[in-house]
């Protein structure tokens, strides 16, 4: 049901649906439209041009009428392209299915048979069955019908391998069932949708395939006459009545056209992700569509980065998944923050969004200003904010092997980056990116270099994202969770480096992490997010040792502490809020064993003194 | 690479073979005798046995089939009883010159449907995306022979720009500038329906390509749009084009038959499709057996280039 209203509502797909309705409906009733005999000949009113009284669309060579001819040869080549269609999805299912479900010799025999067919040009094959067969309509009908058997017995074999082995089928077959009538009750049903599809697709093909051999003379033979024969008889008065072979092309590509327009309108119905919209294509840079005013800059030497109402959106059809809900964040120089919460919290997103590369669309920005170094990046032309990357500002992400580029050498990743930003000869960049191959640890990173990222192990990969990221020496670095997909033993060995480096290149650093225990090593500042909003911020000795906000205590609870006795860890009850639905009040209410009702109603701000602040109406006692 | 390569080649042993069994089991399964065919309906019966004996096809079809490799070995296809001309040597020249045809006609469906789909997925649902995406469906949609006389009618007859059949002027002919005046309708029309096809899939692959984390990550180094599209998204959609590219040529090669019939071009569908009319068995085999081998051979280079694209399919 769903699927019939996603090709209504796909505009094309209708038309498409429609003129094929339009024409089955006139070819079906031909015998009962009022048409003059299709064969009867005229020589007196031969080569009528179009319009002309009593031919509406003129006459032939040999005074025919044309418009009756068109009906009747478009009845014959849809009769025939259906009936090749249902040849070739009979017989290719047939073996498709058998293979699929014997596996084994059988399968691998009958697979290699077909491979052998699809060596062939698929036209060339179909000539050289009717070269057997010798030229007719009914012979190019079994040719064509048996160039398509290979692609019908591949899609049904595949399909068939993979329920072959699901549960349902196996139950069966521990029940007793013989193998016919599993194929008969189990596997046929199953694959029947995906048989309907396949021929959906290929019949515009084959109507279109056996109207070229009778064109090529190989198919209809006279008086019989289907659409490629008549453009086959046109073709030898083309200069002088050309509407002989316009007539029935058109109707060929009329028919072949509305066929692969319902065909496309099928496919994208049945693919679930164009329903999600997973198949955009991300932007360059987010947009950004402000809501109000930007807020204006504080006067003065700011921060390296202040972030100040930062709302992020995901806008998915009327949905509106608001990610970030209004963040504020500030960074000195040489300062670490850590961002701390739960996946879906909003913390990648809210990282991501500062340079504006959230995906867009669905990503939108609606509100707040990023400064880095007093100037407002959502507010910047392109190629202001290019330069910004990966220069002053750059990122470290969490999967290495995702991020990386799979077919490029790492060091050629590298010095990409280097001559984004700089005119370096190509030599020179290559030598500053292993020397920065060999300040991350990269061992032998001359060698390692020329590697591609598949050939390195998970540590090595993020190493190289640092290298990645600092090669330019930036002023702050964003990493987000950039340990959280390696080993616990190759985590502490990254996390030494960031430090390190950062130390010594008085790097300020944003990083983003649910854990605890990396936050209390690496940052000076933390702030705790949860459902895209900051909930607590503060020091992180104080904040560790005095939670404020009844979420931060609670996350901090979930922490394991070596050597701390059997401590019973404590997970949080419930679930993050889903993100276009979020409640009214304190979002952690739900889950809170202290919110009472006043919590769960109006704006709850971010407040409190000196350099610790909490969202709280009821915050934790700090002890004295 | 080298070792791959090897590999591959000694693969193509049996696909080769696989490709004359099939080719001589179809010619084998004609009904009707080749040597009344060549002898006529008067011939005597002993003379039809004679001869069935000449060209032993007395024996048992396996033998014939051994027979009738070991004479493929040595190039000797037999004759074209038609034509009273050894099959090779005109199925060369007709080859040679749908190498020319087809070799254009995928030189254009390649530039123009990568850029095409290039295009449209990086202005994805924009007017350009729209229109180009139409475009592209009318084009997989129109039939070839039928696109190939508009052409003839609009640029040969009405404007009088280009030849409108062969491959050389009869008179005069014989320059590369007359060659391609004649090879740009049917070079043409025969790429149109490849070229769609490849914009589609190249559309299709870079939009997958662009929603990668990688491509986020060349974003935030500072690489410029044109840089991200062409040096990353394209670099690794191209590892799913290329077989694409491969399953054209057979496309290319087997539409030629009907540009071929259509702008009289001298190649070898043209040549098929007289040989099955006029039912010249050996003709019609050797055109099949020399098509089919370019087409496994094509795919092969595909297949090289796409490993030589993807480091990590090499071993």
């Amino acid at each position: 049901m769903t699927t019939l209203r996603l090709i209504w509502r796909n505009r094309l797909a209708a038309f498409g649906g429609i003129v094929l309705c339009a024409v089955v409906v006139v070819a079906l009733l031909a015998p009962l439209l009022p048409l003059p005999d299709p064969d009867l000949t005229a020589p007196a009113e031969r080569l009528k041009p179009p319009f002309s009284a009593g031919a509406l669309l003129g006459t032939d060579h040999l005074g025919r009428d044309l418009l009756s001819r068109l009906i009747w040869g478009t009845r014959l080549s849809l009769a025939v392209g259906i009936a090749a269609a249902v040849i070739a999805a009979a017989i290719g299912s047939t073996i498709g299915i058998i293979a699929g479900f014997r596996g084994g010799r059988i399968d691998n025999l009958l697979m290699r048979g077909i491979d052998m067919l699809m060596a062939f040009p698929y036209i060339l094959l179909a000539l050289a069955i009717v070269a057997v067969l010798g030229p007719g309509l009914v012979n190019a009908l079994y040719a064509v019908a048996a160039v398509n058997v290979p692609f019908f017995a591949r899609n049904i074999r595949g399909v068939t391998v993979g329920l072959a082995h699901r549960e349902f089928v196996d139950a069966a077959r521990l029940s007793g069932k013989s193998g016919a009538r599993l194929v008969f009750t189990e596997i046929l049903p199953n694959v029947l949708p995906v048989i309907v599809i396949a021929m959906s697709t290929t019949i515009g093909w084959m109507i279109l395939e056996t109207a070229g051999l009778s064109f090529l003379g190989l198919g209809s033979q006279p008086p019989q006459a289907d659409l490629g024969s008549m453009l086959g008889e046109g073709r030898k008065l083309l200069i002088t009545a050309p509407h002989a072979s316009i007539v029935p092309g058109v109707m060929i590509f009329l028919i072949v056209m509305s066929v692969n327009l319902l065909g496309d309108g099928v496919r994208d119905a049945l693919d679930p992700r164009l329903r999600s919209g997973a198949l955009s294509r991300p932007a360059a840079a987010t947009e950004v569509r402000r809501k109000a005013a930007t807020p204006a800059a504080g006067a003065g030497a700011g921060p390296l980065l202040a972030v100040e109402g930062l709302e992020t959106e995901f806008q998915v059809g009327a949905r509106v998944y608001r990610a970030v809900g209004g963040v504020d964040l500030a960074i000195a120089p040489g300062e670490c923050l850590g961002l701390i919460g739960e996946s879906g919290s909003g913390k990648s997103v809210t990282a991501l969004s500062l340079l504006r590369l959230v995906a867009s669309p669905p990503g939108v920005i609606t509100a707040g200003a990023v400064r880095i170094g007093g100037e407002d990046t959502l507010a910047m032309k392109p190629e202001a904010l290019r330069r910004i990357r990966g220069a002053r500002v750059s990122y470290i992400f969490q999967d290495p092997l995702g991020t990386l580029h799979p077919l490029l050498r790492v060091g050629d990743q590298l010095v990409e980056a280097i001559r984004a930003h700089a005119p370096v000869p190509r030599r020179a960049a290559w030598a500053r990116a292993v020397a920065m191959l060999e300040r991350v640890q990269i061992p032998n990173a001359a060698a390692r270099a020329r590697s591609y990222p598949h050939e390195l192990s998970g540590g090595m990969r993020q190493r190289v994202g640092i290298a990645l990221a600092l090669v330019n020496d930036p002023e702050l670095v964003i990493a987000d969770e950039p340990t959280t997909a390696l080993d616990v033993t190759v985590q502490a060995g990254i996390l030494a480096i960031l430090d390190g480096l950062r130390r010594e290149r008085g790097l300020s650093l944003l990083f983003i992490t649910h854990d605890f225990g990396v936050v209390s090593q690496l940052c000076d500042r933390v702030a705790v997010m949860y459902a895209g909003r900051i909930v607590e911020t503060g020091p992180t000795a104080e904040v560790l040792a005095a939670p404020r906000h009844p979420y931060t205590r609670r996350l901090i609870a979930c922490v394991p502490e070596i050597g701390a006795g059997r401590r019973r860890l404590e997970a949080i009850p419930g679930l993050p809020p889903p993100v276009d639905a979020l409640p009214e009040g304190c979002a952690f209410a739900p889950r809170c064993d202290k919110a009472a009702e006043r919590c769960r109603t109006g704006q709850i701000a971010l407040e409190g003194s000196g350099d610790r602040a909490v969202r709280c109406l009821f915050p934790e006692e700090v002890p004295a | 690479m080298l070792g791959y390569t090897i590999r591959r080649l000694l693969a193509l042993v049996p696909v080769l073979l696989g490709l004359t069994v099939i080719v001589f089991a179809i010619m084998a399964m004609i009904p009707g005798d080749p040597a009344t065919a060549i002898l006529g309906s008067y011939a005597t019966p002993e003379n039809v046995a004679r001869l069935n004996r000449e060209l032993g096809l007395d024996r048992p079809l396996v033998e014939q089939y051994f027979i009738w490799l070991g004479n493929l070995a040595h190039g000797d296809l037999g004759r074209s009883y038609s034509l009273n001309r050894p099959v090779l040597d005109e199925v060369l020249e007709r080859f040679s010159a749908t190498l020319v045809l087809a070799g254009a006609a995928l030189v254009l469906c390649t530039v123009f449907g990568l850029l095409i789909g290039i295009w449209t997925a990086a202005r994805q649902y924009g007017l350009v995306d729209r229109v180009l995406t139409f475009v592209v469906l009318v084009g997989i949609s129109i039939p070839s022979f039928w696109l190939g006389l508009l052409l003839i009618l609009l640029f040969a007859v009405r404007l009088r720009w280009l030849p409108a059949s062969g491959m050389q002027a009869i008179y005069g002919g014989g320059g590369l500038g007359d060659l391609a005046a004649h090879l740009v309708l049917p070079a043409t029309t025969l790429a149109v329906v490849a070229t769609g096809v490849i914009a589609r899939l190249t559309r299709s692959a870079m939009l997958e390509v662009l929603r990668q984390d990688f491509i986020r990550t060349a974003r935030a180094k500072g690489l410029g749009e044109g840089r991200v599209l062409y040096g990353h998204a394209f670099r690794a959609a191209l590892v799913a084009i290329i077989p694409v590219i491969g399953v054209q040529a057979g496309f290319v090669l087997g539409g030629a038959v009907y540009i071929e019939t259509v702008f009289q071009w001298p190649g070898v569908g043209g040549m098929l499709v007289t040989a099955i009319s006029t039912r010249d068995v050996l003709l019609v085999q050797g055109g099949v057996l020399v098509v089919a081998a370019s087409y496994v051979l094509f795919n092969l280079l595909a297949d090289l280039a796409q490993t030589w694209l993807d480091p990590r399919v090499q071993t």
